[in-house]
């Protein structure tokens, strides 16, 4: 069946974001991108030295859309610096604000991350917030421009899981825009579940990366994510909390 | 309020004979828990703790590979001047040893930076002596403004500024302060320091405080492992560590575990820490604090380095040279001997043989100017 999503203004075929930090080599970055059959990689901008042998830029292949992000940044001024600077380094117009001020546990900043998407999506970029699960402030987001709003399901790293599923709930209700789980999800099935609540897509990095064999969990990542959205676009069946009675207690109504 | 209150209150519950107070279930409970507090950071420098290395490493690498993953960032410290004019007992930079001072000139930092740009590093860490007459914070900027041209990201190890000469220096685009407190404990640290202004302790203890208001992206602390008791050490290091992550959540705060080196001098402090030691303070600084870089210098000989790398480890020190103008210059005096003296290459090579990536640039200096 046709489920196209289409971001930018670009149709994707897959719904699994991945990233690029964290292996132990960026030899690796090609064959996780096939395993993964995913097409948007994100990229440190910090980590991108264009005067080095091994740049991270050169491993990823040219079909993929780039999603340059701004880790790093602890303002919406720094973060829109890098978006800039990485626009006029040939990385293209999308982007995904990262904006952290906490170091202790890495939360973004949502009150920076809007302003940073307001001056950003005013200048033409595609802008993807990585945010706390906040309703006002994705819904501030998605005034402000945003092209999809990417909420954390736990503290990035963690592997934890979608420790904010209730928030994630409310987001994917009540937000026009893509609504992308971004940090914290560590399994497969945490994948499917969001993809099941009807999440657009999901982005991983650590659950990929720390795997013992990298190139299978990002093709297991890659079951999971169509699985979860195939169950969405089937209908998940309604859960009781009871048994439903084969002779109804009221059947003799008629 | 700063850490010298706080440290001062802690100082009452801390002493050398409570040590033994804890055991082999007080470290597994620790061990257990999501966020550890002062006790537990107290149980994890124990003697029983001593006993759980296994368990404990297990657990920061575990720690270490989720948030950081297995990458290695390297960097470089660059000796621009050693005038000092402290006495300090552990210092070959002490001003009572007699030998040729050096101060690079413009030209020579620009050929050490063609130097040491050569090798890949892209974040340096600048040096020097205490002297605010021959390396004075005009200097320093100076110094930076060639520097930048070469290198993402810019530190200073330097002696302590004031707020507004740190700001000064961020505004001329450095971006981190390594600053060691040396000794925590206050009488050690007014015996070891016998002149100078560096024997003013408390100037020195809130100058990471300084750095932070100033708005250093990244501020490294630490104790010289060897001065006095090292689990006292250690545990002021890492409290004072967690005090201004959590006043200053937007500053990355990094420890380093430097031991004490030999030097041009003798000094013989009694206090011996042994490798074993060493992982113990380590493994206790990622699990009190999972998120802070942990800095590895080349003071540690190349195969204890080579096994440090998997237990929380973050940030290594590689091709140093501990003289000034040492990149490109032969005959200068180093402020200590180093053990592992390989280069940017071969700290590279072994960083991949052991499935890590050596990461030469994570940081771009952001000019407020250009975008």
């Amino acid at each position: 069946m046709s489920d196209p999503f289409v971001i930018g203004g670009r149709s994707l075929s897959s719904r699994l974001f991945i990233g690029t930090g964290k292996y132990s080599r960026n030899t690796l970055i090609p064959e996780v991108v096939e395993a993964s059959g995913s097409e948007v990689i994100t990229v440190a901008l910090r980590r991108v030295d264009p005067n080095s042998n091994d740049n991270i830029i050169s491993h990823i292949p040219d079909s993929m859309t780039l999603l340059p992000n701004t880790s790093g940044a602890r303002t919406a001024e720094e973060a829109v610096r890098i978006a800039r600077l990485a626009k006029a380094s040939g990385l293209g117009n999308w982007v995904k604000i990262e904006v952290i001020n906490d170091q202790k546990y890495l939360l973004p900043d949502n009150a920076e991350t809007i302003r940073a998407t307001e001056i950003l999506a005013a200048e033409g970029f595609v802008v993807l917030p990585y945010m706390s699960p906040d309703l006002s402030a994705a819904l501030r987001m998605q005034k402000a421009g945003a092209a999809a709003v990417m909420p954390l399901g736990s503290p990035i790293g963690t592997n934890r899981g979608l420790k904010t599923l209730e928030l994630l709930r409310i987001l994917i209700a009540e937000v026009e825009l893509p609504v992308i789980v971004d940090a914290g999800i560590g399994r497969p099935s945490e994948a499917a579940e969001a993809m099941e609540l009807g999440a657009a897509a999901v982005l991983l990095n650590t659950a990929i990366a720390t795997a013992r064999d990298p190139l299978l969990m990002a093709s297991a990542f890659r079951d999971a994510v169509a699985a979860g959205r195939k169950a969405y676009l089937a209908g998940l069946g309604p859960v009781e909390e009871t048994a439903s009675a084969s002779s109804p207690l009221t059947g003799f109504l008629g | 309020m700063g850490f010298y209150e706080t440290a001062h209150a802690l100082g009452h519950q801390v002493n050398a004979g409570m040590w033994g107070q804890f055991n082999k279930e007080d470290v597994r409970r620790s061990l257990r828990k999501e966020q550890l507090d002062e006790h537990d950071l107290q149980v994890l420098l124990s003697p029983a703790a001593g006993d759980c290395l296994e368990e404990m490493a297990r657990q920061a690498r575990s720690l270490t590979r989720s948030h950081f993953g297995h990458v290695m960032q390297l960097f470089t410290p660059m000796y621009l001047a050693d005038f000092c004019i402290n006495h300090c007992t552990y210092c070959s930079f002490s001003s009572i040893y007699d030998f040729p001072r050096k101060k690079l000139s413009p030209e020579e930092v620009r050929r050490e930076a063609e130097a040491i740009a050569a090798t890949g590093i892209r974040h340096i860490l600048i040096l020097t002596g205490e002297s605010r007459t021959e390396s004075p914070v005009s200097y320093l900027k100076e110094c930076v403004r060639i520097l930048k041209e070469f290198f993402s990201s810019v530190s200073i190890e330097v002696n302590p500024l004031s707020e507004g000469e740190y700001k000064e220096l961020k505004e001329a685009g450095v971006d981190g302060l390594t600053l060691y407190q040396e000794v925590y404990h206050e009488e050690t640290y007014s015996k070891l320091h016998v002149k100078g202004p560096k024997k003013i302790y408390r100037n020195r203890l809130d100058a990471p405080e300084r750095g932070c208001r100033a708005g250093f992206r990244v501020v490294n602390i630490g104790a010289l492992l060897g001065m006095y008791d090292w689990r006292q050490e250690a545990f002021f290091t890492a409290m004072h560590a967690r005090y201004l992550q959590d006043k200053y959540p937007e500053c990355e705060i990094g420890l380093s575990a430097p031991r004490f080196r030999p030097f041009l001098g003798e000094y013989d402090s009694g206090h011996i820490v042994t490798d074993r030691a060493l992982v113990q303070i380590i493994l206790a600084y990622r699990l009190f604090l999972p998120r802070a870089g942990i800095t590895l210098s080349t003071r540690e000989p190349s195969a204890l380095r080579d096994r440090l790398i998997h237990l929380g480890v973050t940030k290594m020190s590689a091709g140093v040279s501990t003289e000034v103008g040492g990149h490109t210059q032969q005959g200068g005096t180093p402020q200590f001997e180093i053990s592992d003296g390989r280069s940017v290459h071969e700290i590279s090579e072994m960083l991949k043989a052991n499935s890590l990536q050596p990461v030469y640039k994570d940081w771009d200096m952001l000019d407020a100017g250009i975008y």
